[in-house]
C-alpha cells in the first residue's frame, strides 16, 4: 500500500512539470498526458491493479463529461441551435465522413467507424476555449462563430454518445433498437429538461452552503450516471446528460466547485487511457492516422472558412477560424475510451491516442501561423463568394 | 449615445462593443466568472483586438469612476434590480402640462400603482410631497412604484 501512495504521489509532481511545460509552450497538457501515459506503461516500473485504474479512469472521465456538459447554459444551447445549424451540419458532414470512410477501408467493423467518425469530427472544445483566451481572441469578430460550432458539437454529443454506447452493447437486432431508442430519448429528455425546466431543477439544488451544493451535485451526478449504466446507456453519457440539464447559478456554481477535482480526474483518465495502450500497436497505426489527422484538419479548415465567411468575417478572420478549430482532443480521447471498455476493434485506442497526439500539438501552433492559409482559403473560396455575397469580400478588386 | 453591439459568447459571457467618434472600435467582454476584458480593436484588421486589457471587479470600478459613472448610479441601478419595483426620474419643464399644477390635479394617487417619492428641486430634496404640491418648471420628480405604475405616472406628468 505504501508503495503505490509512493507510486502516485511521483506521478502528481511529474504531471504537474509536464503541465507547467504545457503551460509555458501554450500547448494543451492533454499530449503530455498521453505521452506520459504511454511512457509509464512502456517502462512498467511498477504495478497498480486493474481495479485502481478502472475506478480512477471510471471517475475522471464521468466528471470530464459532466463538465463539459456543463460548459453552455441552455439560453447558449438554444441560440446554438438557432444561429449555427447550416454550420454544424456542414462541420457534421465534411469532418465526421473522413473517420467514418477510413475505418470501413480498414475493414473494421460499422460501429468501429461510427466511433471513428466521431473521433475525427469534434473538436477540443478545451483547447479551442484555451486558445482564444492565450491569444487574446475572445474579442476578435470570428470568435462567436467558432463558440458557436463547439456549442452545435457539444449538443451533437448529447445524441452520439448515447447512441454509440447502445450500439456498442450490441446483441440482437431488437434489443439493439430497443437500447438506441433508450438512449435517443434520454438525451432528447435531458435536452428538454435543460431547454424547459433547467431553472427549476437549479433553484432545488442551489443553497448558500458550498458543501450542500458540492453534495447534491455530486449525488445527483452519480446516481444518474449509475442509472445510465444500468440501463446500458453508459455512466459517462449520464454525467454528461446532466451536465447539459444543469444551468443558471447552480451550474455557475458547481463548475467552480468541481473544476479542480475534474482537472485530478481528467489527468488521471488520460494518463490511463496512454497506460492502456500497448506502444508497440502504435507504428502499425501511425501511417493511417497521419493520413486521417492530415485530412480532417483540411476539412475542418473548410467547415471554419466556410462558417466565417457566412458571418461576414474578412479573410484573416476565416483564417483564424478555420486554423483554431484543427485542434481535438478530450472528446475525441473519450469516445475511443468508451468504445475501447466496450472492447471495441483493437486498434481504436492506438488510432485515437496518435490521431490525438497529433492534432492537440498542430492545433495550437496553427492557430498562432494562420496567414498562410489567407492566400489559398481566397483562392478556393473565393469564386463562390464573390458570387454569392459580394458585399462582405472587403478589399478585394471584383474584376 | 453610441450604437452598442450586444452579442453573446457560449461558455464565455457577453461581449459589447461600439465605434467611436473618432472611428475607433471598442469593446467590453462580461466574463460569466465576473471579470471584464477592455478591447481595442486592430485598425488593420478590425476583425481583431490589437490590445486585451483584462479587468478585475475592483479596476471595472476604479475604470467607471474615472470616467465619469458615480457610485450613485451604481447604488440607484441596484435598487431598480429589486424584484416588481421600477424608479424613474421624469424632468418637469414649462411645457410639461403639469407645471403650474399639483400632484392631485395631475391624476397622481394610489390606483396607478407608482407614486411620486420626492421632488428635487434645485439643491433642495422635497420627501413624500403631499398631494397638494405643486409643480414648477425645472423641477424633477422621483417616481417609484410597479413597472406599469411608473410608466404610467411618466406619461401623466410629460404630457404637453
Amino acid at each position: 500500500m505504501a508503495v503505490v501512495i509512493i507510486v502516485l504521489g511521483i506521478a502528481g509532481l511529474v504531471l504537474s512539470a509536464l503541465v507547467r511545460i504545457a503551460r509555458r509552450t501554450g500547448i494543451s497538457p492533454i499530449p503530455f498526458y498521453l505521452v506520459a501515459g504511454l511512457v509509464v506503461g512502456t517502462i512498467g516500473p511498477f504495478e497498480l491493479s486493474e481495479g485502481t485504474i478502472e475506478l480512477g479512469s471510471n471517475i475522471g472521465v464521468v466528471l470530464l463529461l459532466f463538465m463539459l456538459g456543463l460548459e453552455y447554459t441552455s439560453d447558449e444551447f438554444g441560440t446554438g441551435l438557432k444561429r449555427g445549424i447550416p454550420a454544424g451540419a456542414m462541420d457534421l458532414v465534411l469532418n465526421f465522413t473522413p473517420g467514418l470512410v477510413i475505418g470501413l477501408l480498414l475493414g473494421w467493423d460499422p460501429v468501429a467507424a461510427i466511433l471513428l467518425g466521431g473521433i475525427t469530427y469534434i473538436s477540443s472544445s478545451g483547447i479551442i476555449a484555451k486558445l482564444l483566451a492565450d491569444l487574446d481572441r475572445l474579442g476578435n469578430r470570428e470568435t462567436p462563430t467558432i463558440l458557436s460550432i463547439l456549442v452545435i458539437e457539444d449538443l451533437a454529443m448529447a445524441v452520439y454518445l448515447p447512441l454509440i454506447a447502445a450500439l456498442l452493447v450490441g446483441g440482437t437486432v431488437l434489443s439493439t433498437v430497443g437500447s438506441l431508442a433508450i438512449a435517443v430519448g434520454a438525451a432528447v429528455a435531458a435536452l428538454v429538461i435543460a431547454l424547459r425546466f433547467g431553472g427549476a431543477i437549479s433553484r432545488a439544488i442551489d443553497d448558500r452552503s458550498d458543501e450542500a451544493v458540492l453534495l447534491a451535485t455530486g449525488g445527483l451526478i452519480l446516481a444518474v450516471a449509475g442509472f445510465a449504466e444500468e440501463l446500458g446507456v453508459s455512466a459517462a453519457v449520464g454525467a454528461f446528460l446532466v451536465g447539459v440539464a444543469l444551468s443558471g447559478e447552480v451550474a455557475e456554481r458547481a463548475r467552480i466547485l468541481l473544476s479542480p477535482l475534474r482537472d485530478l480526474f481528467a489527468a488521471i483518465f488520460f494518463v490511463f487511457f496512454g497506460l492502456g495502450i500497448d506502444v508497440a500497436s502504435l507504428p502499425g497505426v501511425l501511417a493511417v492516422a497521419i493520413v486521417l489527422a492530415v485530412i480532417t484538419a483540411v476539412t475542418k479548415m473548410a467547415t471554419g472558412w466556410w462558417a466565417a465567411s457566412r458571418a461576414g468575417v474578412g479573410p484573416q478572420g476565416r483564417a483564424r477560424t478555420a486554423a483554431t478549430l484543427v485542434a481535438r482532443g478530450e472528446f475525441s480521447i473519450i469516445i475511443a475510451g468508451i468504445g475501447v471498455a466496450a472492447g471495441s476493434e483493437s486498434d481504436l485506442g492506438p488510432m485515437a491516442a496518435a490521431y490525438v497526439l497529433i492534432l492537440a500539438l498542430a492545433g495550437p501552433i496553427l492557430a498562432r501561423s494562420y496567414g498562410w492559409i489567407v492566400p489559398i482559403g481566397t483562392r478556393l473560396g473565393g469564386v463562390r463568394l464573390t458570387r454569392g455575397r459580394s458585399g462582405d469580400e472587403p478589399s478585394e478588386p471584383v474584376v | 449615445m453610441s450604437d452598442v453591439t450586444e452579442t453573446p459568447l457560449p461558455g464565455v459571457g457577453v461581449r459589447m462593443d461600439f465605434t467611436t467618434r473618432g472611428n475607433e472600435r471598442i469593446g467590453l467582454i462580461a466574463h460569466r466568472t465576473g471579470h471584464r476584458d477592455l478591447l481595442i480593436y486592430d485598425r488593420e484588421d478590425p476583425d481583431q483586438c490589437g490590445r486585451v486589457v483584462r479587468l478585475e471587479e475592483d479596476d471595472v470600478r476604479t475604470l467607471a469612476d474615472l470616467l465619469g459613472v458615480s457610485h450613485v448610479a451604481e447604488e440607484l441601478t441596484h435598487l431598480q434590480s429589486i424584484q416588481g419595483l421600477a424608479i424613474d426620474w421624469v424632468p418637469v419643464d414649462g411645457t410639461s402640462a403639469c407645471a403650474g399644477r399639483t400632484l392631485r390635479d395631475m391624476g397622481v394617487n394610489r390606483s396607478l400603482g407608482a407614486s411620486v417619492v420626492a421632488v428635487i428641486r434645485g439643491e433642495e430634496t422635497i420627501q413624500s410631497p403631499p398631494e397638494e404640491f405643486v409643480l414648477v418648471d425645472g423641477d424633477t420628480a422621483v417616481a417609484v412604484g410597479t413597472n406599469e405604475g411608473v410608466r404610467k405616472l411618466f406619461d401623466l406628468l410629460q404630457a404637453r
